[in-house]
């Protein structure tokens, strides 16, 4: 799932300042999931937002929604109606559903509500963690099921590399947390799995292609196209 | 054992002697001396000298324009690549730059994470990783092709292929499979992390034996003068896959402030004495950080001084 977390209230604050009338608009996906977009958190930072205007002495109307998504189109046309009533937008998607947002309201001034992460999962709750770069070319058979793109800072192929120490990642002294090393992870698990040999052979070349070149990726399937 | 390449740390190997190289780091400004002054102390006393490249990830003067110093003052330089700030185009078109200047030994790493240097917030780019980059070089000399596949008529890189090795970082078990495996990519040398703890890097070249390992590739022993016993507490705690053991820092500790530099120098010819028995060892990478003034003293009282010449 896709992770964010809320920008700093300030920020949204100075996008929005010079507006009379403004949509918060929620994302009931993966941001609800991680408590940063969902119908929850736009109740939130509406209150936060009319006690901050209305302590200013400004005059600020504020409406709330949340979108079952902000990543389909149907979802999106549901705005349609009121759209021109307010002078702005601020999304708490994620990156996609802001930008998809604003291709669709063209006319419109849209706003990033939440910082878009990473692709990752939930620990514990209130605590989410990354997994997937989405490089769009998973190596994960050969990994163990553990992704050296996404777990290994320096994103080697043939790790660990020499700082790897006790388990961590050489970047935990620098950054001051315990950042477990992704090849001693990958080292593990192919170990219990029987499968050490793999450490002998250098990996296929990587093929950044599909990871990041010539524009958005795009995924287009004839077999499930109208 | 015939060297194929012209450089000269190669030949002084394949003759069967025990090789001695050494390191530059750069300044942080673009002086054109600091390299050829530091350079200029150590070169009668080591066959070949690493110039660093961005170690650390602090910017520096760049690792090829250095070495193109030291080949035009004549020595033999070591260009050490990472992978960190270049990718496959431009690993590959700085090769092709070093070839044209008669550089024949490369150092191939993946390089320090970004956010240990004077730059943290930059992009890294890490598109190959160390093996993946000596399988390239190595492709470029025997093969005489780029990894895009494009066939050179002439002016292939002639290079002397090393790696690095770090015996200490975990999982140690896997340590010598890695070694295996920057072989089996293409390496020829290896200079190794500073080896304090003797007995860890014993086993581990226990294990490189056991393999073959010694009889195709070089292994240099890495070691490093401890300037003062802050430095080791330092390198001990603050960086990562360095093993000092406790008795170094106690040995440091236990003499006056002003006669550590001596017995730093002092463990780190103990050490040279020890390695040099060890079944494998072909030699010494001497790592005098901002310290190259001692190269020729280590060199000299180790027994390893006047360096043979070979052609």
């Amino acid at each position: 799932m896709i992770m964010a977390k809320a920008k700093p209230i300030d920020e949204i604050i100075n996008m929005i300042a010079n507006f009379d009338k403004i949509l918060l608009a929620g994302c009931n996906g993966c941001v609800a999931v991680c408590e940063a977009g969902g119908l929850k958190e736009v109740q939130t930072l509406a209150s936060a937002l009319r006690i901050y205007f209305s302590q200013q002495g400004k005059r600020m109307e504020i409406d709330e929604i949340s979108l079952t998504r902000q990543c389909d189109k149907e979802y999106l046309q549901e705005l349609k109606d009121k759209m021109d009533t307010y002078d702005a937008v601020v999304s708490l998607a994620c990156g996609a559903g802001v930008q998809f947002l604003a291709e669709m309201y063209t006319q419109k001034p849209i706003f990033p509500a939440v910082d878009t992460c990473f692709i990752g999962v939930t620990l514990e709750q209130g605590v989410w963690s990354e997994r997937c770069l989405a490089c769009g070319q998973c190596v994960l058979a050969t990994t163990g099921g553990i992704c050296p793109v996404a777990r290994c800072s320096k994103r080697m192929l043939n790790g660990p590399c020499g700082g790897s120490e006790k388990g961590k990642c050489e970047l935990s002294v620098v950054l001051n947390k315990e950042i477990p090393c992704g090849w001693q992870l990958i080292y593990d698990r192919l170990k219990s799995l029987g499968q050490l040999d793999r450490f002998k052979v250098p990996a296929e070349d990587k093929d950044w292609t599909v990871n990041r070149d010539g524009g958005p990726r795009d995924i287009v399937r004839e077999d499930v196209r109208p | 054992m015939n060297a194929k390449t012209p450089s000269n740390l190669e030949k002084i190997l394949a003759a069967g002697h025990l090789a001695v190289t050494s390191e530059c780091g750069p300044p942080r400004n673009g002086n054109a001396d600091t390299v050829p002054k530091k350079a200029g102390m150590i070169r009668d006393y080591v066959d070949s000298i690493n110039i660093t490249d961005n170690q650390t990830a602090v910017v520096r003067q760049c690792s090829l324009a250095a070495c193109i110093r030291l080949k035009l003052m004549g020595i033999d330089p070591v260009l050490q690549m990472v992978t960190r700030d270049r990718n496959r185009i431009a690993i590959q078109s700085d090769l092709l730059g070093a070839t044209s200047f008669g550089i024949y030994n490369i150092l191939c790493l993946t390089g320090d994470h970004q956010r240990f240097g004077d730059h943290p917030n930059s992009a890294n780019v890490f598109d190959l990783d160390s093996t993946k980059l000596i399988q390239t070089v190595k492709m470029m000399r025997d093969e005489g092709r780029l990894l895009g596949g494009y066939e050179m008529n002439e002016g292939r890189p002639q290079m002397f292929i090393g790696a690095a090795e770090n015996p200490f970082a975990d999982p140690f078990e896997i340590r010598v499979f890695r070694l295996a495996k920057k072989v089996a990519a293409g390496a020829q040398f290896i200079q190794t992390q500073c080896i304090y703890n003797m007995e860890k890097f014993k086993l581990w070249m226990q294990g490189v034996c056991d393999m073959g390992l010694h009889e195709q590739v070089a292994i240099l022993a890495g070691v490093t003068p401890m300037k003062n016993v802050g430095m080791a507490r330092y390198m001990k705690n603050r960086v990562p896959g360095i093993d000092v053991p406790d008795a170094i820092v106690k040995r440091l500790a236990g003499v006056p402030k002003e006669k550590q530099a001596e017995e730093g120098i002092n463990i780190c010819l103990e050490q040279i004495a020890e390695l040099r028995e060890v079944e494998g060892v072909r030699g010494f990478h001497i790592m005098a950080i901002e310290w190259e003034e001692k190269v020729p003293e280590i060199v000299e009282r180790a027994g390893l001084y006047p360096r043979p010449k070979v052609d």
